[in-house]
Parts: C-alpha cells; sequence; structure tokens
C-alpha cells in the first residue's frame, strides 16, 4: 500500500461576478487521509490492529474532514474580508491541521519488524544520537520519561535543530506542532501519547506503551529527514 | 459530597456513591475499573507522595489546589490534586437510572439564565464536544447565575471563581472502552441517562448559601 497524500483541486462554490468581468475563480487546495504503507495489524503485538484502524480511520480522518470544512470556511471568510471570521478560523485550523499533519509524520515514523521496524539507526543519525544522548537506550529512556510525564494530550518529538546543527528531545501538548518549541525545530520522530494511541491495549499504564512502541519505530524515515535536513 | 468545595484532608480515593457496574449499559464496569480504580485512584496516591515533608503536607484539597493553580502558572501538584478532586465531583455528578429534564427550581433556573433546557443541553454538549484535548466541561454558579464553562486537562472552576455543579470528563480515559473516539455519543449518553439532577441541586443550595454567607 503506497503512502500518498492526495491533494485535490476544488473550486470555491461562488464565483464572483462584477458587471463585466469575473473577479475571482479560486480553487482551494483540500485533503485526503494518507494511506498507511502497512496493514492495520502489521505493527502487532506493538501496537494492536484495533488501534490502528480506529486511530488511522476515525481520528485522523476526522482532523482531515475538519480541516477542509474550516480551509472552506477560511476561504470563503477571506473573499468576504472578514476579518473576524478569519481570526476566529484559526484555533480551528491549527487543532486540525496540525492533528492532519502530525499524524501523517506518525505513520511514516512506524514500521512492521519484518520492514526494518525498531531496527537502530546507523549512519549519520545513529552517530548523532551517540553524540548527543550516550547512546540509543539513553535516547530511548529520555523520550519514553518525557512522553510519560505529559499532562493529558500530547507528543514526545526527537528533533533536530537546524540552526544549531543538534538533536533535541521535546514535549508538545494537544496537536501542537514541534516548530511551537522552536522555528528551527524539524521532527525525525513523534510519538503520539494522546491516550486514544494507546488505551483500547495498555488503558492506563502509558509506560508500557512507550516501551514498546520503540519496537516498531521506523528509523530509517527518520534517518531520512536528518540527512535530508544535513545537507 | 454536598457542598461544591468539599476539604478532603486525607486525600481519600472516595468509592462512587454507586457499585462499579450499577451505570451500566450506559458507562461500563469495566470503564469504572480502570477510572475509578487506576486513574483516580494514582492522582490521589500520587498527591499523597508529592506533598509529603512539603508545606502543603496535611492542608485541605482546595487549598491545594488554589495555591498550585498559581495563577495559572501551574505549580507540580496541581495536576494530581485537582484531578483527584475533579473525578470525585464527577462520580458524585452521576447516578444510576439519571440524566434527562430536572425539575423544580433548578429548571426554572436553567429556563432564566440559558432560556430553555434545550439550550442548557446544546451549549453544554458543545462545550465538552470543543473542549480540544483532554479536560471538563461544567455547569457552574457564579454572581448568582448559571454558566457552562469548558477547561483543559485539571483545571476546574475553583480555580475560575465560580462553583461548580455539574461535570463531565471529557479526557479521553473517560470514554475510550466504551464509546472509542466517539465523544459526541458518551456526552449524549451522559445528559440523557447518567446525571444526577439531585447532587446538582444540593451543590447548587450549598453554593448560594455560600454567596450568600460572604455578601
Amino acid at each position: 500500500m503506497a503512502i500518498r497524500c492526495v491533494a485535490s483541486r476544488r473550486t470555491l462554490a461562488g464565483l464572483k461576478e462584477t458587471s463585466s468581468r469575473l473577479i475571482g475563480f479560486r480553487g482551494i487546495q483540500t485533503f485526503t487521509l494518507p494511506d498507511l504503507p502497512y496493514d492495520y495489524g502489521a505493527l502487532e503485538p506493538a501496537i494492536s490492529g484495533e488501534i490502528m484502524q480506529i486511530h488511522h480511520q476515525k481520528h485522523h480522518q476526522t482532523y482531515v474532514t475538519n480541516y477542509n470544512n474550516a480551509l472552506e470556511q477560511l476561504d470563503q471568510a477571506v473573499s468576504k474580508g472578514d476579518a473576524s471570521a478569519v481570526v476566529k478560523l484559526q484555533s480551528a485550523i491549527k487543532f486540525n491541521g496540525a492533528g492532519h499533519v502530525n499524524h501523517s509524520i506518525f505513520w511514516k515514523n512506524l514500521a512492521p519488524v519484518k520492514e526494518g521496524g525498531g531496527e537502530p539507526p546507523k549512519g549519520s543519525l545513529g552517530s548523532a544520537i551517540d553524540t548527543h544522548f550516550g547512546s540509543l537506550e539513553g535516547l530511548v529512556k529520555k523520550m519514553s520519561a518525557e512522553g510519560a510525564a505529559v499532562q493529558g494530550s500530547g507528543w514526545v518529538w526527537l528533533g533536530l535543530d537546524k540552526e544549531l546543527k543538534k538533536l533535541v528531545v521535546d514535549t508538545t501538548a494537544n496537536q501542537d506542532p514541534l516548530v511551537t518549541k522552536g522555528g528551527s525545530l524539524v521532527p525525525l520522530v513523534g510519538i503520539d501519547v494522546w491516550e486514544h494511541a494507546y488505551y483500547l491495549q495498555y488503558k492506563n499504564v502509558r509506560p508500557e506503551y512507550l516501551k514498546n512502541v520503540w519496537k516498531v519505530i521506523n528509523w530509517k524515515y527518520a534517518s531520512e529527514i536528518y540527512e535530508k535536513e544535513c545537507n | 459530597m454536598a457542598a461544591s468545595t468539599a476539604v478532603t484532608a486525607n486525600y481519600v480515593l472516595k468509592p462512587p456513591p454507586y457499585a462499579l457496574d450499577a451505570l451500566e449499559p450506559h458507562m461500563s464496569k469495566q470503564t469504572l475499573e480502570f477510572h475509578w480504580g487506576k486513574h483516580h485512584r494514582a492522582y490521589v496516591d500520587n498527591l499523597k507522595k508529592q506533598v509529603l515533608g512539603t508545606e502543603l503536607e496535611g492542608k485541605p484539597l482546595d487549598h491545594i489546589i488554589n495555591k498550585t493553580y498559581n495563577n495559572g502558572d501551574l505549580l507540580p501538584a496541581f495536576n494530581n490534586a485537582a484531578q483527584a478532586w475533579n473525578h470525585e465531583f464527577f462520580w458524585e455528578s452521576m447516578k444510576p437510572n439519571g440524566g434527562g429534564k430536572p425539575s423544580g427550581e433548578l429548571l426554572a433556573l436553567l429556563e432564566r439564565d440559558f432560556t430553555s433546557y434545550e439550550k442548557f443541553y446544546e451549549e453544554f454538549n458543545a462545550a465538552a464536544a470543543t473542549q480540544f484535548g483532554a479536560g471538563w466541561a461544567w455547569l457552574a454558579y457564579a454572581n448568582d447565575k448559571l454558566k457552562v464553562v469548558k477547561t483543559p486537562n485539571a483545571v476546574n472552576p475553583l480555580v475560575l471563581g465560580s462553583f461548580p455543579l455539574l461535570t463531565i470528563d471529557v479526557w479521553e480515559h473517560a470514554y475510550y472502552l466504551d464509546f472509542q473516539n466517539r465523544r459526541p455519543d458518551y456526552i449524549k449518553t451522559f445528559m440523557n441517562n447518567l446525571v444526577s439532577w439531585e447532587a446538582v441541586s444540593a451543590r447548587l443550595e450549598a453554593a448560594k448559601a455560600a454567596s450568600s454567607s460572604s455578601a
């Protein structure tokens, strides 16, 4: 199953026209749910197929749907010059747009064991991790501890600070993207610690989820991003 | 508890005022076993550990909540303290065969402040549905008015200067086993089948008494 992020053009349902000419013909780009590059059950036993299906088909889809709705409303508000409506829509765009972006990254951060999930990073990312955290185990321990300590909903991230050229571990609340913690931060690995990411399987024991998720982390993808950003 | 600011100086994990399976089929026994038995228990146990040996030790729960809220710049014990309080309040906001429309003075006040029970329902439902991430929706009382409030994570109306009367927990752990992502269905079930209007009325009386005694 190939991953694809399909953007489709859709015309705004209201063409503006003055007496003599067409003022605006604007297509707004909408988003669709990307396919997972593996079957729902392929990450078991680390993450159950039931969770993967609901997480992808319900939670992520809802972010996409609500994001598209917000963008359409934004387009209309902008065309009408309704400044306060534009401002009012910002939180819906932030929540849902970031929810879509974060989850799109997350699916790529995971891989079945037979496709390299859990295999330690090699190359430049592997070395950088050893330099900054002592070892992969050191990084895993730190991220797991910080992920467990997130109160409420959020994410724990391994990021690259492009400017300072160093690796960073940080957490964000709700669907806040990593960039809210630093403008030059690029996400390499994000782990969803919203309860929906683990509850059906791990219940209240988030640390157990965090212990097991590393078995399916796709370090190949993280390395690709790291190498791209470093050059 | 009758008063909305009941003090739990011993930080006890009080059981709900009904058996863990008594809210079925609307809220499963399994949910209560985890939500009360694990989540709520952990907040109480962790709070005890957290305040041990500090100036907060032995202080009433509402004191700890206000102190650690620290005007929004939360101190470490806030999460456990407020969540311990919130969950006890939540269990007591529900009862078997609850829900539906209240009557008497409570209905009159809802109609006064929201124009109708249906409008109150709509507002409470919207607050619960749109609290993004983890949090709570509340019916609260302040300045002789009822209002609907939504709060993130562990925040509650106590720290916002109003008396809580009713709450619904919208952290995912509150509904995930029974409803998965379907928070709107959970809210509807809560409103139609679980709300204890008796508890709300009792809390309102306490709130009014507390307000007039400080007037």
